[in-house]
This record gives C-alpha cells, structure tokens and sequence, in this order.
C-alpha cells in the first residue's frame, strides 16, 4: 500500500457538497473552498450514481474504463471539429440512393411501428403512400399498411434526417451532403413550401401531394443543376457559421442562411441551361420560405455525426431524434442502439387559437443540430430566438452557457460573438448529462396533434433523461465486457 | 387532523435546508406539523412509521421533494403550502438575472474542479446512497475525500478505499464527523492551535475531545485524520488507519502521534500496532472500551480519551496537568448530600456517541451496568431507546433519532425534551450532558441549554428533590462560540461543570456509588447478589 502522499504535501482546496455548514471551518479558515449546487445524478437513482462513478477518467490510470472512454471521446471530438460537409448534389429520387428500399419509408426518430405512430406521423405515411400511388384513397393506404405492405425504418439508420414526421419514400428528391474528409455522405428531404398543408405535419390534401410534385419536377431538377454549377459544391461550414454571425442558430431561425443559400444559387441557376420559368419558380419557393436551409443544415450535421459515431467506448451523443412519441438517442460507442425515452411537449408560443392541449410531443430528426453543436447550444448566436420562451438576450446567452457544461468541447468553426466570440459547445457527453442532472436543450417548432393542422407553435424542448441514464448504463456494462 | 401531502418534483435540497423550511413555516403559519423529505424508500418508511404517508406521495423519486402539512384547520395547511413553496422558490436564483446567468454554482465534482484553486480535498455530505460515486468521482479527478455521510454500502466503502490507496489518496469516512488537515477544520470540528501532536481517529467526537483537551493543556495538532467508523472493521480492514499512520510518521511537524478509535477488529488491531511499533515516534493508543493492554516501547496504551490527551501532551514535553480525580470526589460528596434514597440512577444524555460508550466502558469497570441504544455488550440494549432504564447512557446522535431530523449538537430540541422527562423521574441521581462546541455545531448551545437545565432542576425541586446536572464542554477559547462563555452560561444555572467526558463520566460514577451503597446492601440482604 502507498502512503496517500499528496493528502498533506498541498495547501488544503477544498470542493463542498451536501449539507450546508460542515464546510464554515474550510471558510473561516480562509483556505480556497467551491460549493456545488449539488443534485442527485440523473434520474436520482444510487445504482445510476455508482454507474456513473465508474465511467470517470484518471489522468492517473490509462487503463480503467473512464479513461479509455477519454480518449474515445477526443478521437469523436477531432472528428466532428474536423468535418467538412460540403453540399454536392441532388439525388433525383431517393430510390436512386437506395436501390432496394423497395415500399420503405423512412420516419423521423427512434424506431416505431404504424400502432404507435402521433397523428400526424401516420398522416404523413398515408400521403407518402397516395404520393407514391401505392394507394389511391386514405383508406386504402391504412389497409395496406395494416396488412404489413409497408415497411417502416428510422431515417438516421440510412444516413439521412428528415424534418418533423421525416417520411422519405423512394420517389422523393433528396439533398446530399458529403463530409469531404472521411467521404461518408448525408441526405435530407426538401423543405415543402405551403405552411401547414405540408407532408412533414402529416397533411395529404391533394394540393399537399402537388407540392410534393412540384419538389420532384421543378426544385429538384433546378437545384440539382445549381449545385453542380458550383465548382466543388457548396461548402456549408463556412455558410452555417457566416449565418451565426447574423442572428441564426441554424435550426430554428435560418433566416441568414437561407439567404445566402439564395445568393449562391441565383447567379449559378442563371448561368444554367434552365427556362427562366422554372429558375423563377425554384428561386421563389426558397425566398418564400425562411427556412427553407434547415434540411441543408440538419444533412451537414448529419454528416458530421455519422462520422463521429461508432469508435468503441465514447460517450458522446451522435443523434438525438424524436418521433413524436419517444425521444432516441444514439451513442458513438454504443453501435446499434438506441436509449428512448418519451418526448415531452415544447415549451413556447402558440399562433393564435391554439393552446398546450393541441400540440403533439416534439417530433422530428431536426435535433441533430443540437447533436452538432448548434440549434439551441448555439442560442447565444440568435437573441431572437428565446422571444419564443419569453426570455431576454441573456436568457440566450444562458442556454450556449448551460450547454458547455454537458459538452466535452467547443468548436472553433461555429463562435459565438456575444460571448467574446468563444466556440459554440459541441459533443454531448452522456456522462456529463447525468453526472449534472441537466438535460440537453433543443429548440423547436410545435406540431398539431391531428394530422395536416401544421405548425401552431415554437419553443424548446428538453431530452428526456432517461434517454442518457439508459445510456450511462449500458456504457457502464461494457465495462464487464 | 387534516394532513395535506404533495411532491415538488425535481428539486433536491439537502435536509438541513428542508428543515429550516419547516420551522420557518410553522413559526409564519402557526401550523402544526410540518414535514418535508426527499422521496427516498427509508423517507417514505419514515412516513410511513409515522402514519403521515399517503398514495399522492407514492411516486415520489428520491430527486423530489415530499411536503405533508397537518393541523386541524384547512386554512391554515393551505397558508402553509404556499409559505413552503413560496419559501422553496425563494432559495433559487431568479430567473432572467444576468448575475444568476453568470454566476450559477457548479453542480458536478468536475464542475467544481474546473473553477476551483487547485481544489485537492472533496468534503462530502450528501445521502449516504449517493455518497460513494460523489467520492469515487473526486479520487478519479485526483481528490482526496472527507466522506461525512453514512450509510454507504459496505463493498462501496470497500472498493473506494482501494482505489484511494492505489492513488495514494485519503479517504476520510464514510461516517467521518471531522478533521484537521493542515490547519483547515472539516465538518465538526473545533479551533485549535498547530503543533506537535497529530492525530488519527474512528471516532468523531473522541477526536474533537482529544484535540480540545491538548490545546487547553497547551499543545497544538499538526494534522487530525478522521478514518470514519467502519475503517477498523475486517472488511475494510484499516485501510484509511494505516495511511494515517505513514502520513503522520512522514509529516516533519508531527513529533507524537495518537490513535482514537474503538477497538478494532483483532486481525486489524494487529496490523495498526504493528505498524505503530515501527513508526519511529512516540505513539499514544486509546482503543476506547477494548481490554486494557500494556504499554511498550514506543507504544502508549490508554483507556480513556482524558488520558490520552494528558499523555501524548506529556510525550510532546509540553507540562504534566494534573488530573481532576480530587475535584470528582469532592463534587460527588457534595451533590450527594442533598440527594434523597430513591436517586439511584445515571443518565447520560449525549450528543457525541464516543462520550457515549467511554461513559460505559468507565461505568462497567466500576461496576455499575448501564443499558443503552448504542450499547457494549448486546445484552444491554434499550428495549426501547425513548425509555431510560436503571443507570442508561443514550447516544442521541444515533439513526432513530436524526431520521428527518439534524444532528443532536445542531438541534438540542430531542435532548431538552429527555432532559426534562428526566427530571420527572424520581429515580434519577444525576444527569450527564456533553456540550460540544466548534464549526458545525449549534452557534450558542449554553443559551438554549442553560434555561432547560434550570427548569429541569426547578422540576425536580418542585417534586421535592435535587437534580444534578454534570455537563462538560468539548471545546476551545477560539470556538466561535467561546468556551469559558459557554461554560459560565452553564455553571450560572446550576450545572456541575467538569473538564473532561472522561472527568464527567468518573463523577457520575462516584455519585451512583455513593447511592448505591445503601441499595446494594439491601438487595444483597433480599437476594444474596443479583445484578452487579
């Protein structure tokens, strides 16, 4: 047994928690003291907290389970610091990404079967089923489904995310991303115009099938064009991070964004071949819409966390995804699973007329921002945005502030200026999650609960903690392994 | 009665906190009762027990808060339940404020590394079934830990020390109450100058005394480590003790070194000692309540916390004090003559649990067997800790008291109550009260103690008969709380003040005696023997 050198060697600092008043000897004394606002960990379990405690690195032992999970987590971190998605084509059809999907649809979030689908998830599968002339009537959709002829799989376990209910089936046109430094790419849906009578809230009016044709017909092919008119493609770092400069937070407000995506497009769709007619009908649709970037944003996020996912023993956090009905999240070093738990409903604003009863529980693949470090850790960058919630600018502040605390690192690509220009917190830990009791904030748009209303809200959500305790336990289980 | 019960979800606040929510509460609303607990199993037990559970609490997780609030008048539970929120909501920081923004504490352990000086010591008091991860957490971040919580699960204890000793870091605890570590008093603990004697200890207030005694002798301490009460047990097996020992033999400041503890396991005390001969200073060994050893050597056996405090003083070449033994024999002779023949028994009603069972190891080798809630021998336990039987030494400190309420030497409400239910009795010889002082401890116990013990002994006269108080004083002239103050507050109303727990526990002893006499006599004519 060594001695416990260094318990004399140092002046006495000390870190208190728990009961009040046992440390006024430590303040009297005048040695240096912190005390915790302390909570239990995570979901207030003592089997959570002893779990936990064993996840915890060593700067003095390289080889127990905290520190390997240290280095796994810096290899992640380098990874997403590192990530260059660049925007490099429209896929025509989704079939053209996946041959065999066959009658696939992919769904935003954690996996669900039709039973257990909100509204305006099983709305948006009737309309992609009219879309895609599988059926002709709602009826005839629901029937189909019922008998098993559909076959439903979460977006993020195709590389791709998809806003709100996130339905993408074989005929529609998807954006492509590629992380152009470890070539793995990411594909997104194109924002429908249209409001409420949109595909992603669950509407399949036949004016809300037209559009989806309008997508396939006139923005496909423009933008497809467009890309391709830009040498190398669109690099969408620099863009997402020019757009933090100007009031976004790249998930909920894409008002900047959007714009620039405008600028880069306009002067390559007028050096196409394309009529006048459809450049004019493409370059309407995304000036009509502020947030029309949002499908670019999330793609590049995706990109960025797919290639920071799968290194054994990491504990940061590579999708946070909702489906209206659980909460998933997916783990780096937990390949192949994912931790739910159930969504809560926002917390904001509603339009006029509608009020908490009518809203569904947070829905959408769009949280994949927060995942990369943007969205609401970067809430700091969009003082606007907390008017939703009520706040003021240092309410926004407060959030990219309260995020660093459950991140392992700060990305130098995306800053802040209002907090001197410091890097927005990236890399959910797990471990941090709970160890902190604070759980991720995402901010959001709010769903009706019935299919086809639309959107009657904005706010923020939280991810539901035992997505993370979940999670911290199975880590912890590898431990034995 | 009307009995109101609701959860504030998600909010923990530790249960001094609570506590003074509740008494805030009842002192604004003139409520009854009022009760709030962290939604734990052994809380809701407690409700249980206490019949104020109910099923709206049931789904209470140990993270929320459990409010019961009963009087008989429903507009006053409903003053209260909004004084309590209210009260709740005001210890948080508000919202929107760019201080609360900016300033937020850490919550976490590595949180509050991050923005502390060097931090190198956690001092942990949270729920014991957290207590071990807190712990765990601070030694991976290169921590040394002062675990003041209990009821840590044994193998938790276990594999902490381990991996604390694989470190080359201290674990003080679980059940740690105090330490010095250079010169910053943890937990309880009182002020005492620096100096030649360090100290390693399993027994919180054994400690506190020890210290208190060789800075009143004129000593001083170079660093006090506590090991917490389990250390000397097989299945920990002294590890957090024997590291206390290879840090004061390597400590150039520490010239004695003295071991307060109980007896430890034999495996364990044989260890320890071995190591003591080797440590290559004078060494003082109070196994307290153990069998009597020689000493040898450098190695100094005591039997009580008075003697070791007199001895290591002696070994360090500071004076020899002199022992209190005359002043014993002439307070028991003076108090006993105002004492009618029914007064037979002891009481001592202790905060501290080492003065507690040094009481009754002085007590048993006298003769006199006393019964107890934290007793020697299992034969003697209460049957009932609420009820005194024969001569009774109660530890208050111990788990059926402090359930949902602080600690003894924090709150003297429990003991007042016993005090004077006490001094009903007509069988009482003489009360014994420890005091202790220091940080942590109630800031001015004598203020609320003094006009208890003076109605107490007002009770007893008004029965007819005398009640002796012998108190003594676990503390320093540089307490906050002043020790010659305290002790003064004390002697004005009426209590026999002694120097020492050993020197209070040897004057209750002389009292019983002199009482016994005429009893043991009768009862050896009736039944030739009986009890001891």
């Amino acid at each position: 047994m060594n001695a416990a050198s260094s318990a004399l060697q140092n002046e006495t600092s000390v870190i208190s928690l728990g009961a009040s008043g046992l440390d006024r000897g430590v303040e009297s004394s005048g040695a240096p003291l912190v005390r915790l606002l302390w909570q239990p960990v995570g979901d207030g379990s003592p089997e959570v907290a002893w779990s936990l405690a064993q996840l915890v690195g060593d700067a003095g032992d390289a080889d127990c389970l905290g520190s390997r999970i240290d280095r796994a987590n810096a290899e992640v971190l380098e990874r997403i610091l590192t990530a260059q998605p660049v925007w490099v084509d429209v896929a025509a059809h989704a079939s053209e990404v996946w041959p065999d999907m066959g009658r696939t649809l992919l769904h935003a979030g954690p996996p669900i079967a039709w039973n257990d689908m909100c509204g305006p998830m099983k709305g948006a599968v009737v309309g992609a089923i009219l879309y895609e002339n599988w059926a002709t009537t709602q009826q005839e959709a629901e029937q189909l489904v019922a008998a098993g002829g559909i076959r439903f799989a979460p977006c993020h376990e195709f590389g791709a995310v998809g806003p709100m209910t996130g339905i993408i089936s074989p005929s529609m046109p998807l954006f492509v991303v590629e992380n152009q430094t470890t070539g793995n790419r990411a594909y997104a849906p194109m924002m429908e115009s249209g409001g409420a009578k949109t595909l992603r809230f669950g509407a399949f009016a036949p004016e809300v099938i037209e559009g989806l044709k309008l997508i396939e017909n006139v923005l496909a092919p423009c933008l497809k064009a467009a890309v391709t008119g830009i040498d190398g493609g669109l690099p969408l770092k620099p863009l997402m991070s020019q757009s933090l400069h100007m009031g976004d937070d790249v998930h909920n407000r894409n008002t900047a964004a959007t714009l620039l995506l405008y600028r880069a497009v306009t002067e390559s769709l007028l050096k196409s071949p394309i009529s006048r007619d459809l450049v004019h009908e493409t370059l309407r649709t995304i000036g009509a819409d502020d947030m029309f970037f949002l499908s670019l944003s999330m793609a590049a996020c995706k990109a960025t966390m797919d290639a920071a996912h799968g290194v054994p023993f990491s504990s940061i956090v590579t999708a946070m995804a909702r489906n209206g009905v659980n909460v998933g999240i997916r783990v780096s070093g937990l390949d192949g699973q994912w931790f739910v738990g159930p969504a809560d409903i926002p917390v904001g604003l509603f339009l006029p007329g509608f009020s908490e009863a009518d809203a569904n529980p947070d829905i959408g693949d769009s949280a994949i921002t927060e995942t990369a470090g943007l969205g609401a850790f970067a809430m700091a960058a969009a003082p606007a945005m907390v008017q939703f919630v009520g706040g003021t600018p240092q309410d926004a502040l407060r959030y990219s502030r309260e995020m660093a605390h459950v991140t392992i690192g700060r990305n130098p690509g995306f800053t802040l200026p209002m907090l001197d220009f410091i890097g927005a917190p990236v890399g959910i830990d797990i471990r941090k999650v709970v160890d902190e009791s604070r759980r991720p904030v995402i901010n959001t748009a709010t769903a009706h609960k019935e299919p086809g209303m639309g959107i009657i809200g904005a706010g923020v959500v939280q991810a539901p903690m035992k997505c993370f305790v979940d999670a911290v336990g199975a880590l912890a289980a590898t431990a034995g392994r | 009665m009307a009995i109101q019960s609701s959860i504030r979800a998600n909010l923990y606040k530790d249960s001094v906190s609570l506590m003074r929510i509740s008494q805030v509460t009842v002192a604004r609303t003139g409520v009854q009762r009022v009760t709030l607990l962290m939604g734990t199993r052994s809380n809701k037990e407690f409700l249980q027990q206490a019949g104020l559970m109910s099923p709206a609490l049931e789904s209470a997780k140990p993270g929320d808060i459990m409010i019961v609030v009963a009087d008989d008048a429903p507009d006053k539970v409903a003053a209260a339940e909004r004084e309590i929120h209210s009260l709740i909501a005001g210890e948080e920081p508000k919202g929107g404020s760019s201080e609360a923004t900016a300033e937020a504490p850490p919550r976490s352990i590595s949180g509050g590394v991050a923005i502390a000086d060097h931090a190198d010591l956690a001092l942990i008091s949270v729920p014991g079934p957290y207590a071990a991860a807190e712990a765990l957490k601070a030694l991976r971040l290169g921590l040394n830990v002062l675990l003041f919580s209990d009821n840590v699960p044994i193998e938790q204890e276990v594999a902490i020390k381990r991996v604390a000793a694989q470190k080359g870091l201290l674990v003080m605890g679980p059940d740690c109450g105090t330490a010095i570590i250079n010169g910053v008093p943890l937990g309880f603990a009182n002020v005492v100058r620096r100096g030649a004697i360090g100290l390693v200890g399993a027994s919180g207030t054994g400690l506190q005394e020890v210290m208190c005694q060789i800075h009143r002798h004129g000593q001083g301490i170079s660093q006090a480590i506590g090991t917490g009460s389990h250390d000397v047990s097989s299945e920990v097996g002294g590890i957090t003790m024997l590291q206390g020992l290879e840090l004061l033999a390597a400590d150039a400041q520490t010239k004695v070194v003295a071991i307060v503890s109980k007896p430890p396991a034999p495996d364990v005390q044989k260890r320890v000692i071995e190591r003591a001969r080797a440590i290559g200073k004078p060494i003082v060994i109070c196994f307290l309540g153990g069998e009597p050893a020689a000493s040898a050597g450098n190695v100094h056996r005591t039997s009580s916390l008075e003697e070791t405090a007199r001895q290591a003083v002696a070994l360090a070449g500071a004076r020899q004090p002199g022992g209190d033994e005359q002043s014993i024999e002439a307070l028991a002779t003076r108090v006993c003559a105002s004492l009618a023949p029914s007064q037979r028994y002891l009481r001592g009603l202790y905060s501290g649990g080492t003065f507690c069972s040094e009481a009754q190891t002085i007590w048993r080798a006298a003769g006199i067997r006393a019964r107890s809630n934290a007793p020697l021998a299992a034969a003697d336990r209460l049957a009932d800790a609420a009820e005194s039987h024969g001569h009774t030494a109660i530890d208050l400190g111990s788990d059926e008291f402090t359930v949902g309420r602080p600690h003894p030497m924090i709150d003297y409400g429990v003991r007042i109550e016993r005090l004077l239910k006490e001094a009903d009795d007509p069988t009482v010889a003489c009360i014994v009260l420890d005091v202790v002082l220091g940080y942590g401890s109630h800031p001015n116990p004598a203020e609320i103690l003094a006009p208890a013990i003076r109605r107490a002994k007002a009770a007893a006269r008004a029965q007819g008969r005398e009640l002796p108080v012998v108190c003594f004083v676990c503390g320093t002239g540089s307490d906050p709380q002043p020790y010659e103050t305290q002790k003064a507050m004390l002697a004005d109303a009426g209590a026999e003040i002694v120097g020492s727990s050993t020197g209070a526990a040897l004057s209750a002893q002389a009292i019983a005696s002199r009482m016994a006499v005429d009893d043991n006599a009768t009862a050896r004519r009736a039944m030739q023997g009986g009890e001891r």
